[in-house]
Order: C-alpha cells, then structure tokens, then sequence
C-alpha cells in the first residue's frame, strides 16, 4: 500500500526530467504522450514506491507536480508523532 | 492546481498566481524551482503574508515578481534594493523580500547591494545566480566564470568573476548562504533562518540556465546541471567566503557561510534619534488604513 | 482634507525658496523623503532631515540619485507622501525613475533646482535650461505636470499644489525652481493648518476580492492601495493591463499609454495656472516663468511708461502646456517676447501654440546670471515694431 500519491499537471510541464531524476524511489518516467505544446509529461511507473516525500514538487521548476501522503498514511503518521509525545511526556513525570 | 480526483493541492498554489501559468522560464531552468523553496520557507515560517512585500529587477528572475500571489513589484534594472529601502523605511511592519538575478543585483545594481548591506537594512535578498544575463539573450555578467563563452564574450570570457558571499560579507551582511537549485531543502531552510533575523540577509542559489549558459558552453541542460551540482557542491558551513569563489565547471562550495549580530538599520536610526532628540522623536505614523466600501449596500 | 498641523510652521517666516519648499512639502503631508546633496537643491533635503524626525516621518540619503528617485517610490507604494530634490545632472539621472512613476501612476514630486548647465555646469548659478527635459526627459509617450515658482512665497505654496496633483492624477510632478529662486531669502507666510487643503491619496475602498490596480471608472485615474494590506497587486513597468499584469501587445499599450496621457491633457484646463496682467489691450505680451518672471516685471513696467502696450503671461504651470490660452491671446496681439535663462525651450512651445497667429521673440541668456531689464525691454520694443 503506497504511503503517497503523485498529481500531475500535465499541461504546465516542460518535460525538464527532475522530477523523474531525484524522485528517491524511482516512481516516474517520462511518458510518450505529449501535452498542448509538444512535451512529454512524466508518468508514474511505480505508484506502490510513492511515499509522498513530495521531492518531485519540491524540485519541480514549473509547478507541475506534486506529491502528497494518503489520507492512511497521514492518520499513522500522526498516531505514531502523538504516541511518541506522550512518551516522551510519561517519561518526565 | 486543484487536483479534483482527491482534493490536493500542491504546497506552492496558494503563493502562485495561478491565473498566469504556464510561466515563461525555459525548460530545465531553476528559478521555478527556487520558488518552490521560497514557498516553503513561507508555509514553515508562518509568514504573515498579508505583510510581506517582494521587489524584483529585471531579467529571467525578475519575472518572479509577476508570478508570486504577494504585493509584489516589478521595478527597473538594478534597482529593487533601493525600492525595496523605501518601503520597508515608509512601512516598517512589512517583511521585504528583495528576489532577483546576478547581473540586476551585481552589476548594475552592484552599488546598492553594497549599500544596503553596509546599511543592515532589515531585508532578505535571493540571488539566483545564473552566471549570465539570460533574458537579454546571453551576455558575459560579472559573475561568468572566467573562460566561459557568452554572447559578449564569444571568444571565452577573461575577466575575474564577482565572489557574491565574499562581496556581501565585506560590505556587512549578517546572513549569507549559497545554495543551487539541487540543495531544495536546505534553501528553504536558510530562507526561513533569514527571516528569522534581522538585518541584511544574502542568499544566493545557483541555477542552470540551459538556454543560453549550459547551452553555448557545451555542459548540457537544466538535468545535466543539477546532477553536476549534486556532484560537484560540497557543504561547507561556516567556510570563509574569500575561499568560495566558482570556476568553470569546478567545485562549488555551498552552505550558510555567514551569521551574526549588528543592529539593522532602522534600530540604529531609532537609537540615534532617541539619544539626540529625547521626546521630540516623532516616528513614521503607521499608513492610515483606508476605510473599505460597505459591500452590503 | 485638511493640512496635518504637526508638518505646518504656521508662522511669518524669512526664508530661502529651499527651505520654504521643504515647509511646502511637510505642510502638504510629505513623510518621507531619499536624496542625495547636489547643489544648489541640497538644503531642502538638509531642512527635511533636521525637521521630520520631530514631525513623524523619514529620510534617508542615498548612495546616487538613481537609488534616491525609486526609494521614494518605494515609499509612496509603502503608504507615505514622497518626494526628491535635485538639480541638473541629478535629474538627468532621475529620467528612468520618473517614467517609471509615470508609467506606474506613482504620485510624487521631483524637485529640481535648476542650475547652469549642460554637464557639471555652474552649480552655483541659475538657468532654466532643464524645461524641455521634464517634459520629454524618460522614453516614451508619457505626460507630467510641471510648475515653477517665482518667489520663496510660491515655493511653499505650489509645492502644496505638486503635491495635490501628483496625487489628484497619480502622475510624477516636477517641481521647476532655479537657483536665484531656491537662494533667494523673502518673507514666507504660513497659515495655519486648517486654512491649507491637501489631497489625500487616492487609496482604493474595494475590497480585496474585487480590486483591480489599474481600473478606471471613466476619470481615467486608477484608484491605489499599499503594501501590506492584504490586497497582494502586482506593479510592473512593463506595459500592463487592469489587473497590473504584463500584457505587452500594440491594443493593451495603445490603451495604457494613450490613458496616461489624456488624464492630464483632458484636464489641462484645470491644471494650468498662469498669472495674466493688462493682455486686454496688449500688442505684445511677455510670456515667462521662475526668477525670469520678476525681472520681465520690470521690464513690462518700463515699457508701459513708455506707451508701449505690453502685457503679461506668466506661466504657473509650464506643463501640461497652456496651449489654448497662448492661441486665445495670439489672436489678438502682435507678438509675443519670451525672455528664459536657456537658448530656447519653453519658445519653442509659445511658438507652435500660437499657430503663426503672432510672431514669437525669443530673449535667450545662456544662463549663469538673470537677465538685465533693457535686454527684455528692447525685445519688446522691438516687438512692438511689428
């Protein structure tokens, strides 16, 4: 179950290729179809990879992408950051 | 963009002035991607943004301006700094944010850089540094690496470039950092540091500018340029800014070079006045909050 | 509205035209200020400096007059009253900044004390030769208003009046002294606060869903807001729309810049001031303007004890260019006398106006000195000859 989910916009991209370079776990490639001004968007080739570290909007110079946590992923993230406050919390008194 | 299939949407949106997109930047150019940073650093430091002010010069990253959803101003060549004075000094409330390129910056507005760093005026300048003048077409800037071919230069350029760091910190910037567009994160963080303190701040990114830089020079594009950044930066915190300096295709230190203490501009004035004239200082008023129109009548 | 009597030195006052320009502006709500000294303009900013931190308001001086011209447009868009002061080579510098207000709709006034010039000049002497470059000094189609004092007296009052027009019609407004008129020392009359109307800054009351910077509603003048209020407008000095937006086709430029100039030309009947003595009767009438005004004045009277029918034109606000009054009168006379410390200028716009209905003299001085009465008075005899 992948932790993120990558949008593009496909009509804003420019086909630069960072977003499919330092994506840390190979989730993109470049796709064959082409958007209203001739480049080739990225796809997703490895959805299950995503973990929604969102390094692709980050470095992306045209603000065509994006990634973001799932929803599942998101209410864990938190369970787990809560758990370890009231830790830290049980540990002082 | 609103992506209708699950209601995200990407971090830097709501700083985008979305109705202008797609931008005019090249493919493979880094000032978008700098713009991300800046959002970032935005969102981390809970900025007002109903107070913040960005002024830009002209070239490629002066463009910056037009696309940013801020009060935001497009000035003339070299001269954001000066600008960017005056606001801050008329509205001292507001967080100015000076965002331009090397050539506006360095060259024709080489003067009042250094001024506004002797000064410690109380703003945040980004300085994406392409080593060109991109939007003009090419031409040699004062931070082309020597041997470098530009469109004034065609036969390889010969003069020795600006160190940027180097010059800020010797005219009295507190905050300097380098970054390049590969270092996303950590140029967000130094831009969130820098408004966190008070006083001149500096922080320059390099960017490719593949069109015209990368191109005539044979290095490739903006892809080839970040993966040569990513091999070739090396992380140096604290480093002295004289030893900073870039060559062709060499070793480019990167990193927050510079941080201290000076009192900024306006709590020098401030002393000053308060000292020699006691209760007669009056300060600048705050502007007169227009009253708006009633909506409902 | 009402002056804010914390600027006004209500008061009668023995005072230079410099100092009585920098009353002129602290009365007109000016607060701040970016300079840089080039005399003979120097001691308006050096008074500002001493009187605004007691009065509530900033100066600062700048490292050149190309950062002095647009940190105080940085000002004005910051929420203050701004304005310069320079002299020749200063405001040669100051051209790109001054269309760029003009092309920004930024209100403030440009102070120029003119000196002998061209280059480094006399810059302890008078001229009046920088007339032609306020009108036409930036590139490009644009439109300013120019006045020009004559007395320390009208240095405080007209500078209240730049300061209204650059605001009434959001429009750089250049403030034409010269250097006998700046160092001159008279008695200067400040009335109290409430007796001085100024004019606020046309600020926006939309809210921020529906504002447009550059908007108009058929007078032609947008309205404004400032930094930090939450509206987040975009200015640029590219050709732009509405929405501030850069819009660079021929129909968007035709429309901004065709704007820019006919909201000062379709007004041109309320801006023009001029002052107008015995032209019912004159044969020849003697148009001039600044320190040249008051010895024309002598010769005008020397020439009327004579016999000779002479009246008097004297120009308030050279531009917009009083064009129709000049047409009205041309009709009716024989010939105009324009005495001016330059080869030239304003002549030339005496000249086109009067459409060949009356021959137009011109009484040129190179500058450095004003010019002697009998210079003038034989002109205008010479006129009368016609």
């Amino acid at each position: 179950m992948a932790k993120g989910r990558v949008s593009i916009v496909v009509e804003r991209c420019k086909a630069c290729g960072f977003c499919v370079e330092f994506c840390p776990t190979h989730v993109l490639a470049l796709s064959s179809a082409f958007n209203s001004k001739g480049y080739h968007p990225p796809h997703v080739v490895h959805p299950e990879k995503c973990s929604g570290c969102d390094l692709c909007g980050m470095y992306c110079p045209d603000f065509a992408i994006y990634g973001t946590k799932v929803a599942e992923a998101k209410i864990a993230e938190a369970k787990a950051a809560e758990a370890k406050s009231q830790k830290a919390a049980g540990g002082e008194q | 963009m609103l992506n209708v299939l699950d209601d995200t949407i990407n971090p830097v949106e709501p700083f985008l002035r979305s109705d202008r997109m797609p931008h005019i930047w090249c493919p493979g150019c880094g000032i978008g991607t700098t713009v991300n940073s800046f959002a970032r650093a935005l969102i981390e430091s809970k900025i007002d943004l109903n107070s913040l002010a960005l002024v830009s010069g002209i070239g490629c990253t002066g463009r910056v301006a037009g696309y940013v959803k801020l009060d935001s101003f497009h000035t003339t060549h070299g001269r954001a700094i000066p600008f960017a004075t005056g606001l801050k000094l008329a509205n001292p409330k507001l967080n100015v944010v000076v965002y331009s390129g090397d050539g506006d910056l360095s060259a024709i507005g080489g003067n009042h850089l250094i001024h506004a760093a002797r000064r410690n005026l109380d703003i945040k300048v980004i300085c994406v540094n392409n080593l060109i003048y991109a939007m003009t077409g090419g031409q040699t800037a004062p931070t082309t690496p020597g041997h470098a071919t530009t469109s004034t230069n065609p036969y390889g350029t010969f003069e020795p470039a600006f160190n940027l760091p180097h010059l800020v910190e010797a005219a009295g910037a507190v905050y300097v950092a380098r970054w390049t567009t590969f270092h996303v994160r950590q140029l967000a963080r130094s831009i969130s540091e820098a408004f966190a303190k008070k006083g001149f701040s500096f922080i320059e990114v390099i960017s490719p500018c593949p069109t015209l830089y990368q191109r005539r020079n044979k290095m490739g594009d903006g892809l080839d340029t970040m993966k040569y950044y990513k091999e070739k930066s090396k992380v140096k915190n604290g480093a002295p800014t004289g030893e900073v300096g870039l060559t062709l295709n060499g070793e480019i230190v990167v990193g927050k070079f510079v941080d201290r203490d000076r009192p900024d501009y306006q709590t020098m004035m401030r002393a000053q006045y308060v000292e020699s004239l006691g209760e007669r200082y009056v300060e600048m008023a705050d502007p007169e909050q227009p009253e708006l129109e009633c909506v409902c009548d | 509205m009402k002056a804010d009597p914390h600027g006004v030195l209500t008061g009668t006052h023995f005072l230079d035209g410099d100092h009585a320009c920098c009353e002129g502006a602290l009365a007109a709500g000016a607060r701040f200020a970016a300079g840089y000294p080039i005399t003979p303009s120097t001691e308006v900013v050096e008074r500002f400096a001493a009187r605004v931190p007691t009065v509530g308001g900033c100066f600062i001086q700048m490292e050149d007059e190309l950062a002095a011209s647009i940190a105080l447009q940085g000002g004005v868009w910051g929420g203050a009253k701004a304005f310069t002061v320079t002299s020749g080579p200063g405001f040669s510098l100051m051209m790109e900044h001054i269309g760029y207000a003009a092309m920004t709709e930024t209100p403030c006034v440009f102070v120029d004390v003119q000196r002998g010039g061209p280059s480094t000049g006399l810059p302890t002497l008078p001229a009046q030769a920088d007339m032609m470059q306020a009108r036409w000094g930036s590139h490009g189609d644009y439109e300013i208003i120019a006045l020009c004092p004559n007395s320390p007296q009208e240095c405080f009052d007209l500078t209240i009046k730049a300061f209204n027009l650059a605001e009434e019609f959001r429009v750089p407004v250049m403030f034409m002294m010269d250097e006998v008129v700046g160092h001159m020392t008279e008695k200067v009359v400040i009335p109290p606060a409430d007796q001085i109307e100024v004019v606020p800054r046309k600020h926006t009351r939309k809210s921020i869903e529906d504002y447009l910077p550059y908007q108009t509603n058929g007078d032609m003048v947008p309205e404004m807001a400032h930094a930090g209020e939450g509206y987040k407008f975009h200015i640029t000095g590219l050709t732009h729309d509405e929405r501030g937006y850069p819009n660079m086709t021929p129909a968007v430029q035709d429309k901004l810049v065709k704007r820019l100039q006919n909201k000062i030309r379709t007004a041109a009947d309320r801006i023009c001031l001029f002052e107008e003595d015995r032209l019912e009767d004159a044969d020849v009438v003697v148009v001039s303007y600044g320190i040249t005004s008051r010895v024309a004045q002598r010769a005008i009277d020397a020439a009327r004890e004579r016999g000779l029918k002479v009246g008097k034109l004297r120009l308030i606000t050279a531009w917009p260019f009083p064009e129709k009054k000049i047409a009205d009168v041309a009709a009716h006379i024989k010939a105009f006398v324009v005495p001016e410390l330059n080869l030239g200028q304003m002549v030339r716009e005496v000249e086109r106006a009067a459409s060949g209905k009356a021959k137009t003299i011109a009484v040129s001085h190179a500058g450095g000195g004003v010019h002697n009465p009998d210079e003038i008075l034989n002109a205008i005899v010479e006129a009368s000859r016609c």
